[in-house]
């Protein structure tokens, strides 16, 4: 039987732009180029690499966000996913972090999966939390935050690298995952890939689609609200000196003035 | 007065002290009552009342070294139903980020990862974040349900405020995911004898201009004379010279220490996100244009090969 592996990205602004914020205090991303979210790149990899060491295995990249968040899947499909999906809805507009599981779990219900993928956080929300939530509405087992992954005869095993301990993980399909920048680097596309993405199916869904409605998602739907964001004020510059045989001796100096030594 | 739950961290019994700022910042919003879970649970109590714990909920149970984050899960959400808090504090780590999302869900409540700061306001605790490689503040309260927020070390300071807590034991019910993951092999990781790198209040970090794992040796005996943690660039990490588990930046751990000495570090965004609310920050790097220099309080313009050796020299002998 067919491995059914669904991996889900995100559309991120380049976090080597200027980022800021909208008048209504979301991401603003008219401002900075967006493009396929680095940590979720090693998710792509993952799966694939699974699906390679799979008989039969098939990998679906699943996105929502506006329009351009087409570039995060076409980037997926050039690596060597099979078909895509594409959640755009206007009241999506200012979803959470629930609102997103949310439209994530009937998403990927929808598209049937035996194994769920994500990176290990966004690199714009950077919280970290969609892949256990996903698990928590999926009602399947969450193998989280691993730095290496394997699955064999209906079990997925990995390493997780805790902050007090290294834990290897076992838990039986369907499941979610989520790898961390240590799974393994990334494939580039190749000319083929690109070229053979353009090819490949990216089927559109909205919230009806999902049998969501607005007041569940976007602004509406937030269970949090922001209400400021302030341009953190540049620091005032610091003193720079250049090393001419004492530079450690004033560094040492500096240290002492402000009673760290 | 409203009761506040804190999530402890705690190994075999130890507090870890980003729990200990929690309790701190719970006693701005109400009186804390902690939930400690797993081995050496009940041996929190004391350090726990000596912060401010009015009450501290225990249970130990197989399940929560035998499985993954769900069981832990669990036992929040009786505590949660047992006690109706006014909100639910968790320190910022990625399992308690999960921990915190997952109960969150359950209890139909919004989520706030990662706080620096926590407040009472009108409507409930306000939590400031540091956001987009920490050159944006912002101010977010949860507006649905008992808000559950997550909170990153080094945002208090840690606060004696001596109490007698009531110790009880929590009933705790796991649910049909609670066994779903299951940990199968547990390596503790090695002590350094350092400090933890989250909570340091002293980081000294090194990147590409160490050029090699042998010379960490010398970031190492800085860190050691000042009692710091040892950090690493994402290039040192990939390079293979230091553990992932010391990467500070955006894929690694983010710190906030009173002080950060970066070695060899160019200063890219990735590496911003994860330093840039360090309270004093001091660079040493050959390259004058490197953009860590924009950030710091004191740079040094020169090779870290002689640099930091004599720095470390200077801050021995003054410590004679």
């Amino acid at each position: 039987m067919s491995l059914r592996i669904v991996v889900t990205v995100k559309y991120v602004p380049d976090a080597t732009g200027d980022r800021h914020f909208a008048d209504d205090l979301t991401v603003d991303r008219d401002d900075v180029d967006g493009l396929l979210s680095e940590l979720d790149e090693y998710a792509v990899e993952q799966a694939l690499q699974i699906a390679e060491a799979a008989d039969d295995a098939d990998v679906t990249v699943v996105t929502v966000g506006p329009e351009d968040a087409k570039d995060a899947l076409r980037k997926a499909l050039s690596m060597g996913a099979d078909k895509a999906v594409h959640v755009e809805d206007d009241d999506l507009h200012g979803t959470d972090a629930l609102g997103t599981s949310l439209v994530l779990a009937k998403a990927v219900e929808k598209a049937g999966y035996d194994l769920v993928i994500s990176g290990m956080a966004s690199t714009d929300g950077t919280m970290g939390v969609v892949p256990a939530l996903l698990a928590e509405r999926l009602g399947v087992p969450q193998v989280t935050l691993l730095s290496e992954v394997t699955v064999e005869g209906g079990i997925v095993k990995g390493r997780r690298d805790g902050d007090s301990a290294t834990e290897q993980l076992e838990a039986s399909l369907p499941a979610v995952v989520s790898v961390t920048d240590q799974s393994g680097e990334a494939r580039y596309p190749s000319f083929k890939g690109i070229m053979a993405a353009k090819k490949k199916p990216v089927e559109a869904w909205d919230l009806s689609d999902l049998d969501l409605e607005a007041g569940q998602v976007g602004l509406e739907g937030s269970y949090t609200t922001v209400d400021s964001a302030a341009e953190r004020p540049a620091r005032t510059a610091g003193t720079i000196v250049k090393d001419e045989g004492e530079g450690g001796k004033q560094l040492a100096e500096f240290l002492a003035s402000q009673k760290f030594i | 007065m409203a009761e506040v739950l804190v999530y402890v961290d705690h190994v075999d019994g130890a507090v870890r002290k980003p729990t200990l700022e929690l309790l701190t910042l719970a006693r701005r919003i109400g009186e804390p009552v902690a939930v400690a879970l797993g081995a050496g649970a009940a041996d929190t109590a004391a350090v726990l009342g000596a912060h401010g714990a009015v009450k501290v909920l225990t249970h130990d149970a197989s399940e929560y070294a035998d499985y993954l984050v769900v069981p832990k899960v669990d036992a929040l959400q009786a505590a949660v139903e047992a006690v109706s808090p006014a909100a639910v504090l968790v320190p910022s780590s990625a399992e308690g980020k999960e921990i915190a999302a997952r109960l969150a869900l359950r209890i139909g409540s919004g989520i706030i990862t990662d706080a620096v700061d926590l407040e009472a306001g009108d409507t409930g605790p306000v939590a400031t974040q540091s956001v987009f490689a920490a050159s944006f503040t912002t101010k977010s309260r949860v507006s649905q349900g008992t808000p559950v927020i997550t909170v990153k070390p080094n945002s208090a300071a840690v606060e004696a405020a001596p109490a007698t807590p009531a110790v009880s034991e929590l009933s705790v019910a796991f649910s049909a995911q609670a066994t779903g993951t299951k940990v199968t092999g547990r390596t503790p990781r090695e002590s350094t004898g350092r400090p933890e790198l989250t909570e340091a209040a002293i980081v000294v970090s090194g990147g590409r201009g160490v050029n090699g794992s042998e010379n960490f040796a010398i970031i190492e005996a800085l860190a050691d004379s000042l009692g710091a943690a040892v950090g690493a660039s994402r290039a040192a990490v990939d390079a293979g010279w230091y553990p992932h588990t010391n990467q500070v930046g955006q894929t690694g751990k983010s710190v906030s220490p009173q002080l950060y000495i970066a070695n060899g570090i160019s200063g890219a965004i990735q590496h911003r996100a994860g330093m840039q609310t360090s309270k004093t920050i001091v660079a040493v790097n050959k390259d004058a244009e490197a953009p860590i220099f924009d950030l710091v309080d004191y740079g040094v313009v020169g090779d870290l090969f002689d640099v930091v050796p004599a720095l470390t020299q200077e801050i021995n002998t003054r410590k004679g």
